[in-house]
């Protein structure tokens, strides 16, 4: 209710003040229009005394100020045809100082002062300066500014700036310099004070008040950015010292935050590069308060950009040596003002980082000092809760990753590390997931151990369980994307050089070991195929050097494959003693492949054995049973590395296995599946036919037994699936010229088949498959050629 | 009521003129009754020297016991109106008793004329300088014709003038150091100075110099005071902070000042004062007032 009341009163007195200043200007234009000099300056200060209000905020003040500034242009225009009112100026400047009320006084001086200039009739210095000393006589905050600004802005075109018309032998750049300096000064006081002024419960609205005003004050040094005579040696002697000392000894937050971004946005960035101390050495005598970080971040950033400007400032840079000036000042900012909150530090070492890296990319030490630093602020300091401190330092880390596009480089920077400890863990995963996505997206390839060390020190919040990090609060989804990412991470972990891709694998199989049960599920697989990649690769060194020179085996390769596998061996185990046990059942038979493939027989039994052990012990389910000895199955089948010992030893068990399967149809299948690990279809392969025969035998009487089976306990006989599988088993080894298997064994099946299926006919899917094979058989023998003949004594 | 005008008309007109009436400066003189009028300037030791012309009215004549012209210097209190202190009085006599029939044109000179009072108008004392022409006449009464003039008197300008600077201040509370760059100052002079704020612990609303008149009167007992503000010059708006200062320029010209008159004739004395008040956001005023001197300088045009 107050407040409302309190606008509506504004209103009103704002328009009581435009009436009353268009009341008195009426008269004025009058006064003007008949010369008379007397009634002119009468109603003038008249009409200029309504600005003598204490009773609008700034923001009406300036409308009232606005209407009788345009009618002081009126006036301005009737002093400078002293025809009219036959006053020399000289006169007129005193004349108009009779006034007894200051503010009207000081308006029409200004407006006589700025026609004086003009006249030339008195140096512009010695005007100027009176003018901006008379000024102090009002000490109203709102009131002073706004004549201040009045002086400033009809002084504007009159200063004797270099090449003015207003230079001469006494005035010079130096006075027009003065002039404004003093009168950005006293400006800045009146602002300043503003704050002090009136009860405290309304600070906050003043506040905002103020920094409306703030412009008026900035303009000065606007002007002052513009004189033209303000050369590098002057900006360094006069402007910018004493500029600072204002800013530093007012003492005020908002002042101190607006000018020195003022300062930083006004004058040319080769000026602030040549002035970088004594700018610097200000900040650290600026309030706790002020949002320097801010400020000097704006400063980078005009000297990042600058730099990027052209190439042929960078010397000056170098010449200057900014970054060391700019880290100094960071350091001492942060020294001197203890209570600025860590995320301002950080956030100015984010800045620091940004210029480093527009301006001296290549100075790589640089880089890592800043970080240094960052780390020392942040060291000794429990972790990070702050939420933006937080953002910033992963702003100060990915900057460089951004930057370089290449985590490599990120790799050599020893602090950086040192940099995410500090982050809290769940930050530092997504850190390192970004550190894995710019991999990633970069298809960087990382090839040596000792970055690899480096890396996965970076992303161990990946790698493991951090200290205090319950697994409960584990999103199970994010922990699977981010364990993925590891995964696919390691790939990119490689080294043409065999020495150094061991040494790699032995890193990465150090870390990943410590990752605990939920991770090695995903993080084991990447290191096996990584490390077969690296097997079959030397393979092919080893295989190459025998062709140059028989007698080089193995010498070349640094680690033999053997340590490779036992590394392996181990490695898979920890797997399945984490109840992996199917994957590591395939890793196992992965392995035992590929020592295969290396001819390492031992290896691969023990590999095998292991599979088998895996399958006796840890698999218990059915189904994987049944999924794990078709893998068995498979794997064997493809091996042709085993001596005849092992291998019966081999297929003899996994045939057993087949047989123990729970489900009849599960059994049935898995036994003809191992009719193939009696016939390889090489050239050297086996082909014992007459135990292929034998398993699709024990296969067609798993089969009967199943439809018996089916028919005690459903009253009906079963699908001919199993059957007609059976079938093209046979059809199978019949092609590849088995001879255990003939036409009459084949012709039988069919007739069996026809006859099971007469007796029930209900399923379709069996029916079509039958039907399809028989086609076939149809289809050979139509063919003719030798397959053909083979085919034509089957009776279907 | 014309005839009774008529029947007390003086039967004769006189008129008094000066000898370099044409080249003399006239200034304005406000007369008692509030009109103001032109008349002559002089100074101390100057010859004051005309012309006396009496014309009788047509067809008259006049009689009388002989005819004489005073200048006179005169102060005139105004609790004690009518009543003159003539502190000058010079007398020429122009005619023997006799008979005046037609226009007579007496020629009359007082040479270098002491008079070291110049012409004042206060609100308690007039000081008037007049030429006084008196025919007197046994049983009718004399005729009696007056003529202002007025008298201005110059002084160099002065030897030692010192400025006048002072510290003052109520403890805790205000203290301020100001400063007028002269202490005797003529009437077209500027007063250049300022105001060093030391202390502000008050609110102050804004600051003025006033230029004070104090004219006193009658001595002892009877003395009488009177003070006119007769400038009031805003000095500062708004409240200055501890280390401030505000300049001062005022012009006096503009003002209608008087030079200070010190003890004029045991009669009446006029001094000055410059009165520089604060005042405070409660309207409280705080002020220090200083006498200055103000003298009239030679005008060089």
């Amino acid at each position: 209710m107050l407040v409302g009341n309190g606008i509506e009163d504004e209103e009103k007195w704002l328009a009581e003040g435009i009436a009353g200043i268009q009341h008195h200007a009426f008269y004025m234009h009058r006064a003007l229009d008949a010369n008379n000099l007397r009634e002119t300056l009468k109603y003038s200060a008249q009409m200029l005394s309504e600005l003598r209000t204490s009773k609008l905020s700034p923001h009406k003040y300036y409308e009232l100020y606005m209407r009788a500034f345009d009618e002081l242009r009126k006036l301005e225009m009737f002093f400078k045809e002293e025809s009219k009112h036959g006053v020399s100026i000289v006169d007129l400047y005193e004349l108009v100082q009779h006034a007894g009320n200051i503010l009207p006084r000081l308006y029409l001086l200004c407006t006589v002062g700025s026609v004086y200039i003009k006249s030339k009739e008195a140096p512009a210095r010695d005007v100027l300066k009176d003018l901006v000393e008379m000024c102090r006589g009002v000490q109203h905050p709102i009131r002073g500014l706004f004549l201040r600004s009045y002086l400033a802005q009809v002084s504007r075109d009159k200063l004797p700036d270099l090449g003015s018309e207003y230079e001469g032998d006494a005035d010079t750049v130096v006075d027009a310099v003065d002039f404004v300096l003093q009168n950005f000064t006293e400006m800045n006081k009146l602002w300043v004070r503003m704050h002090y002024q009136g009860p405290g419960q309304i600070r906050e609205k003043r506040e905002k008040e103020r920094s409306e005003l703030r412009d008026l004050v900035g303009k000065n040094l606007h002007v002052l950015g513009q004189i033209e005579g303000v050369d590098l040696e002057m900006y360094k002697g006069t402007v910018l010292p004493r500029v600072l000392e204002q800013v530093v000894n007012c003492k005020d937050e908002l002042a101190q935050y607006y000018l020195m971004d003022c300062i930083i946005q006004v004058f040319p960035d080769e000026y602030h590069l040549q002035t970088l101390e004594t700018l610097l050495g200000a900040f650290p005598q600026l309030q706790p308060t002020v949002d320097i970080k801010t400020v000097l971040s704006r400063l980078m950033d005009r000297l990042s950009n600058y730099a990027a400007s052209s190439i042929e400032v960078l010397p000056e840079f170098l010449q200057v040596e900014a970054f060391a000036k700019l880290s100094n000042a960071i350091g001492r900012v942060i020294e001197t003002q203890v209570d600025m909150p860590i995320v301002g530090v950080i956030a100015l070492y984010v800045s620091l980082l940004t210029f480093t890296l527009r301006v001296h990319p290549e100075r790589l030490d640089y880089v890592d000092q800043v970080l240094g630093a960052c780390v020392k602020k942040l060291s000794g300091k429990p972790k990070l809760e702050d939420n933006r401190a937080t953002k910033q330092v992963v702003a100060l880390l990915t900057a460089p990753l951004e930057k370089y596009n290449d985590i490599v480089t990120a790799l050599t920077l020893s602090n950086y590390p040192r940099v995410m400890d500090c982050l809290d863990n769940g930050t530092n995963k997504a850190m390192a997931m970004v550190i894995i996505q710019s991999i990633m997206n970069n298809n960087t390839c990382i090839s040596t151990a000792d970055k690899v060390e480096v890396l996965f020190e970076l992303i161990k919040g990946l790698i493991k369980d951090l200290d205090g990090t319950s697994v409960d609060e584990l999103d199970e989804e994010d922990f699977k994307d981010e364990q993925n990412s590891v995964a696919r991470l390691i790939h990119m972990l490689y080294n043409d050089d065999p020495e150094e891709m061991l040494k790699i694998i032995y890193t990465v199989k150090k870390h990943i070991m410590s990752g605990g049960p939920q991770r090695l599920p995903f993080t084991v697989p990447p290191l096996i195929f990584s490390a077969l990649r690296y097997v079959g690769y030397g393979l092919q060194l080893v295989r190459r050097l025998q062709c140059q020179d028989g007698d080089v085996v193995g010498e070349e390769v640094p680690a033999t494959p053997k340590q490779i596998f036992q590394l392996l061996n181990q490695t898979i185990d920890a797997l399945s003693s984490v109840s992996s046990p199917e994957l590591a059942l395939r890793l196992y038979l992965q392995c035992a492949e590929a020592a295969g493939a290396c001819d390492l027989e031992p290896i691969a039994y023990e590999f095998f054995t292991q599979a088998f052990v895996l399958y006796e012990e840890e698999i218990a389910d059915s189904k994987a049973q049944v999924t794990a000895i078709h893998l068995i199955i498979g794997t064997l089948q493809r091996m042709n590395v085993f001596g005849v010992e092992n291998r019966d030893t081999l297929t003899h068990k996994a045939t057993g296995y087949s047989a123990k399967l729970l489900k009849k149809p599960d059994q049935c299948r898995a036994v003809y599946a191992c009719s193939h690990l009696f016939w390889v279809d090489d050239q050297d392969g086996i082909k014992d036919g007459e135990r292929v025969l034998l398993c699709l035998k024990r296969a067609l009487r798993i089969a009967n037994a199943a439809q018996q089976m089916i028919a005690v306990t459903r009253g009906r006989s079963g699908p001919v699936t199993l059957f007609v599988e059976i079938l093209n088993k046979y059809l199978y080894f019949f092609e590849k010229g088995n001879p255990q298997i003939t036409t009459d064994a084949i012709g039988g099946l069919v007739e069996l088949i026809t006859t099971e299926m007469q007796s029930d006919s209900t399923t379709v899917a069996s029916d079509a498959f039958f039907s399809s094979t028989v086609r076939y058989i149809q289809f050979q023998k139509e063919k003719g050629g030798a397959l053909g003949e083979k085919y034509a004594s089957i009776k279907v | 009521m014309n005839y009774l005008i008529g029947a007390f008309k003086p039967s004769c007109h006189i008129s008094i003129t000066f000898t370099d009436a044409k080249n003399r400066k006239q200034v304005q003189l406000k007369k008692e009754n509030g009109q103001t009028v032109m008349v002559p300037l002089f100074q101390s030791q100057e010859n004051i020297a005309g012309k006396i012309s009496i014309d009788p009215i047509q067809g008259k004549k006049v009689e009388h016991n002989g005819v004489k012209v005073e200048l006179l210097g005169q102060i005139e209190m105004y609790f004690d109106r009518g009543n003159f202190y003539d502190f000058t009085s010079l007398v020429r006599e122009l005619d023997v008793p006799g008979e005046i029939y037609e226009r007579k044109t007496y020629p009359f000179e007082f040479s270098t004329v002491e008079m070291p009072y110049e012409t004042y108008n206060g609100v308690n004392v007039r000081l008037r300088y007049v030429l006084k022409v008196t025919i007197s006449r046994g049983y009718a009464g004399s005729i009696v014709e007056y003529q202002d003039f007025v008298v201005r008197n110059y002084s160099p300008p002065p030897s030692i003038n010192n400025s006048i600077k002072m510290e003052v201040g109520i403890e805790d509370c205000l203290h301020i150091e100001f400063e007028y760059n002269k202490s005797k100052y003529h009437l077209k002079d500027v007063i250049i100075g300022k105001i060093y704020f030391l202390l502000v612990r008050i609110k102050i609303k804004n600051m003025d110099l006033e230029i004070r008149r104090r004219e006193s009167t009658g001595s002892g007992a009877n003395t009488h005071v009177e003070t006119e503000t007769l400038a009031k010059f805003e000095l500062m708006d708004g409240a200055p902070v501890r280390g401030e200062s505000i300049p001062i320029r005022l012009f006096l010209s503009p003002y209608e000042l008087t030079p200070t008159h010190r003890n004029i004739n045991n009669k009446f004395s006029v001094k000055y004062y410059l009165n520089l008040v604060l005042v405070d956001e409660e309207d409280r005023r705080y002020f220090k007032q200083q006498e200055i001197t103000i003298y009239r300088l030679q005008e060089t045009s």
